[in-house]
C-alpha cells in the first residue's frame, strides 16, 4: 500500500520561501497572486495493512515538526 | 571536566568544539553517532554544527532520533549539562530537549559573518563570565537560524529569564531577536552562533571564550 504525507507549515508561521515564490510570479507577470505557501510530499511504501495510527505516529515523531508544521495523509 | 562531543555523519564544527573544550580543561571523548551509551561520569555533552545527514528531511530531524541522542536525552534526564551550537541546537529543538524550532532565514540567504550578540542572562552554566548585557562578536553560520515558537512559549522563555543570547542586530528573522536559549532547568544551552570559532587570538577575537570559560567554573566541582 501508499501513502502520501503533505507537510505544510502551519498557518501563522512565516514561509520565506513561499514568499519568495510569490515575489518571482509577480514579478514575472503573474498578477492576483495573494499568497504562496511551500510544503513538501513524502510518498511511502509500506506492508498491507499498515494503519493510519502508525502512519500518524510516524508524522508525529519524524516527518512533521509539529512545533511548526502540520500534515495531511492519504491513503492509495 | 569531563566532555563528549557528538559526532553525526555531517557536523563539520566537532573538532573546533572539542578544541576549545580541551584547551578550557576538560577531557573529551568524542562519540560516533550509532553509540547507544556516553561514557561513564560524563559533564556535559557538546552536539557540534554542521550538516547532520545532509539536513535530510529537516535539520536535526534525523540526528534527533539518532542512537546516540536517545543516550543525549537519558543524560539530560538525568540533570546533566549539554550544549547545541548551530546544528546542534536544532537537534536539539528536534529532539524535544528545548522548546521552538529554527526555521528558513527570514532573507533565504545563507549567513556567515561576525554578529554582535547581547549576552540577555548571566544566571547559567554558560553566561556566568560575562556581564549582563555585554554585546559580544561571534561568528553565524547558518541558513536555517530562524528562531520561532508560539506566542505563548516567547512569553514563557523572557518571564523565566531562559533567553541566553539576542542579536544586537538581527540577520536571520528570529523571533524577539533570540540567539540562543535554555531549558528549564538552565542546564541545556541551545544558540545558533559559534563561540567555538572566536575562542582564540587567532580566530580574530575571543569573543567566545568566557562561552566555556562559564562553563568549566560551573561544572568543575567547588
Amino acid at each position: 500500500m501508499k501513502a502520501r504525507v503533505n507537510v505544510m507549515l502551519k498557518n501563522g508561521v512565516l514561509d520565506p520561501q513561499g514568499a519568495a515564490v510569490r515575489h518571482a510570479l509577480g514579478a514575472m507577470g503573474f498578477d492576483g497572486v495573494n499568497d504562496v505557501r511551500q510544503g513538501k510530499v513524502i510518498e511511502l511504501d509500506l506492508a498491507d495493512g499498515t494503519s493510519e495510527d502508525t502512519i500518524k505516529d510516524m508524522c508525529d515523531k519524524l516527518l512533521a515538526n509539529t512545533v511548526i508544521e502540520s500534515y495531511s495523509i492519504e491513503l492509495a | 571536566m569531563k566532555a563528549a562531543v557528538l559526532v553525526f555523519p555531517g557536523s563539520n564544527c566537532d573538532r573546533d568544539m572539542a578544541v576549545a573544550l580541551q584547551k578550557s580543561g576538560a577531557d573529551v571523548t568524542m562519540v560516533w553517532h550509532k553509540e547507544t551509551s556516553l561514557p561513564d561520569g560524563l559533564d556535559v555533552v557538546g552536539v557540534p554544527g554542521g550538516f547532520s545527514y545532509g539536513d535530510y528531511l529537516r535539520c536535526g530531524a534525523i540526528a534527533a532520533n539518532s542512537p546516540i541522542t536517545q543516550a543525549l536525552k537519558a543524560h539530560v534526564e538525568r540533570g546533566g549539562y549539554a550544549f547545541g551550537i548551530c546544528n546542534g541546537f536544532q537537534v536539539l529543538t528536534e529532539a524535544g530537549l528545548l522548546p521552538g524550532a529554527l526555521l528558513r532565514n527570514a532573507g533565504l540567504k545563507y549567513i556567515c559573518k561576525t554578529t554582535p550578540l547581547t549576552v540577555a542572562t548571566t544566571d547559567s552554566a554558560y553566561t556566568s563570565s560575562y556581564a549582563k548585557d555585554q554585546v559580544i562578536g561571534v561568528p553565524i553560520a547558518h541558513h536555517d537560524g530562524n528562531f520561532t515558537a508560539d506566542q505563548s512559549t516567547l512569553d514563557m522563555l523572557e518571564a523565566e529569564d531562559r533567553v541566553a543570547f539576542r542579536y544586537a542586530e538581527n540577520p536571520n528573522g528570529s523571533a524577539r531577536d533570540i540567539a540562543g536559549i535554555l531549558s528549564a532547568n538552565r542546564r541545556v544551552l541551545g544558540m545558533m552562533p559559534h563561540p567555538e570559532r572566536a575562542f582564540e587570538a587567532a580566530h580574530g577575537n575571543e569573543d567566545g571564550k568566557g562561552f566555556f570559560d562559564s562553563l568549566v567554573s560551573a561544572v568543575v566541582p567547588a
